[in-house]
């Protein structure tokens, strides 16, 4: 496993649809640690992404990799994104229209690099059989996986992943991540990624940062993160999604998917203004009553 | 008919065309990602020729090439050579008439590109240069196509330009649409009506293939 931490300390100037906000992140990914990068959109999350791959030069601040400094704004240092042994996920995967599946993978190598690795990686993300096919033929979790295995092509030491399964069924996602916790073991890289999705954050990331309006509101394991109340950590906690809500005898009637059933629940009629389709939440069992987290 | 002025507008688009399209490629690519403030000076100045009178355009090339004027006696002098009245003169002509046939398309073509795919192939370790060659041509043919028939047509089709920079010497600068003028004065309408046929077949022709190409390379990247 790579030993080596990534630092990053950046200042940058973001426009949004709110406006322009000022980016200030300061945060230091462990070696081999999966990190989440999670917030409203708008927040500079992928912005953060872009900087460590090289691909925007922060206004000002500093990327060090170890002992390489891949961004030094005070020295003038920028390191270019080939440079850097970054492997990038892009949220709309990139894939290369007019190359097959092998092609798109080959492209990625190396000059005098063993294209062995491309089998390899063929074989790891299950896409053997579609090697000759166009990126255009594939569904969505198949494009997902070449986009992967290319990203990987390089053997990078950090994989950054922009919401790589937002477009992804539930069923789906699972597999993904079940694949990209298989090849973090196997390959051993620092891995940041972007994601809404608390139940890929739970599964996935060791630690998660919480970025609001360009800063780090908070940063911890997903445990400390999403339960406020120290106290009560002990008592079991379900992810849930609400799919419809109702009023009956004075309380509110909630649907809601819950490790991946549908379950009814009766809370106080106080919550109905946030407990809207869509939302998420945390829930806890408690003898009198069951507890509701709101989560954005 | 004498086949002359066709096989010399031929010959005037065919090497209009190619020449353009080297100069315009590096032109486009630094005009689609460029974030340069003075863009839009550039921009305009290669629209110019849109909007502008072919006569205008070729009144000042002719006052700029005219031996007797400082920059056409330093072509003649170090460079021997001679652009008012000569075939030369008339390439030179046609690829700044025909400039922004050329480089709107590539340009635009380039632009609709997703920015990702660029940046996919930088953080694949690949360099600007490969990334151009290897990944956003190779994904803008129908753009290049329409930018490589606009050109050849529109050449094909001037006449301004072509009557005040080169004259009507035949052989030389008299071309199909100088042939036709000449024809109409002299009112032979028979031997005007057969180049003019000439160019309205050629042309449907060639606009036809390359919208069938087109269609067709539109279908492979969007599958219905």
């Amino acid at each position: 496993m790579s030993d080596t931490p990534l630092d990053i300390s950046i200042r940058h100037s973001l426009s949004t649809a709110q406006g322009v906000i000022s980016m200030e992140v300061a945060l230091a990914v462990k070696p081999g640690e999966i990190l989440a990068l999670t917030g409203p959109s708008g927040a500079g999350k992928t912005t953060l992404l872009r900087i460590v791959a090289g691909l925007i030069q922060p206004q000002s601040g500093l990327v060090r990799y170890g002992s390489e400094v891949w961004t030094d704004t005070t020295g003038q240092v920028l390191r270019a994104p080939q440079r850097r042994p970054v492997g990038f996920v892009f949220q709309d995967y990139a894939l290369f229209p007019h190359l097959t599946v092998r092609q798109n993978l080959a492209f990625a190598l190396d000059r005098g690099q063993d294209e062995g690795i491309v089998d390899e990686l063929l074989r790891a993300v299950e896409l053997t059989e579609l090697a000759g096919q166009k990126p255009a033929q594939l569904s969505g979790g198949q494009q997902q996986r070449v986009a992967l295995a290319r990203a990987l092509v390089r053997k990078p030491q950090v994989l950054l992943l922009d919401e790589p399964m937002a477009a992804l069924d539930r069923s789906m996602r699972y597999r993904m991540q079940d694949l990209l916790l298989d090849l973090h073991w196997q390959y051993r890289f620092m891995m940041i990624l972007v994601t809404h999705d608390l139940a890929e954050i739970f599964r996935l990331a060791d630690r998660v940062a919480r970025l609001e309006d360009g800063r780090i509101a908070q940063v911890g394991s997903p445990g400390e993160i999403y339960t406020h109340n120290q106290d009560l950590s002990e008592e079991p906690l379900l992810y849930g999604e609400v799919l419809s809500v109702e009023v009956a005898d004075d309380q509110l009637v909630v649907l809601a998917l819950i490790q991946q059933q549908v379950r009814r629940l009766r809370l106080p009629q106080a919550l109905a203004p946030q407990l809207t389709p869509g939302r998420s939440f945390l829930l806890r069992y408690s003898l009198e009553t069951p507890m509701i987290e709101l989560i954005d | 008919m004498d086949p002359e002025p066709l096989w010399l507008t031929l010959r005037l688009a065919t090497l209009t065309t190619l020449i353009l399209f080297v100069i315009a490629l590096p032109m486009a690519y630094w005009l689609a990602y460029s974030r340069f403030k003075g863009r839009s000076v550039v921009e305009a100045i290669i629209g110019m020729p849109l909007v502008l009178p072919p006569s205008v355009l070729g009144f000042y090339l002719l006052l700029a090439f005219s031996p007797s004027r400082a920059f056409g006696q330093w072509l003649e002098s170090t460079l021997g050579l001679r652009l008012v009245f000569s075939f030369p003169g008339l390439v030179v002509a046609s690829i700044i008439y025909s400039l922004p046939f050329m480089i709107y398309p590539l340009q635009a073509g380039l632009q609709s590109l997703p920015a990702s795919l660029r940046e996919a192939s930088y953080t694949l370790g690949k360099s600007a240069w490969t990334t151009f060659f290897k990944v956003l041509l190779p994904n803008s043919k129908s753009a290049i196509l329409t930018a490589l028939v606009l050109t050849f047509a529109h050449t094909v089709g001037e006449f301004g330009v072509v009557l005040m920079i080169g004259g009507n010497i035949p052989g030389v600068t008299k071309v199909a649409s100088v042939a036709i003028y000449n024809e109409v004065e002299a009112l032979n309408y028979d031997a005007a009506n057969q180049y003019a046929l000439v160019l309205f077949v050629v042309t449907f022709l060639i606009l036809s293939i390359i919208y069938t190409i087109n269609n067709r390379l539109l279908r492979v990247r969007h599958p219905a």
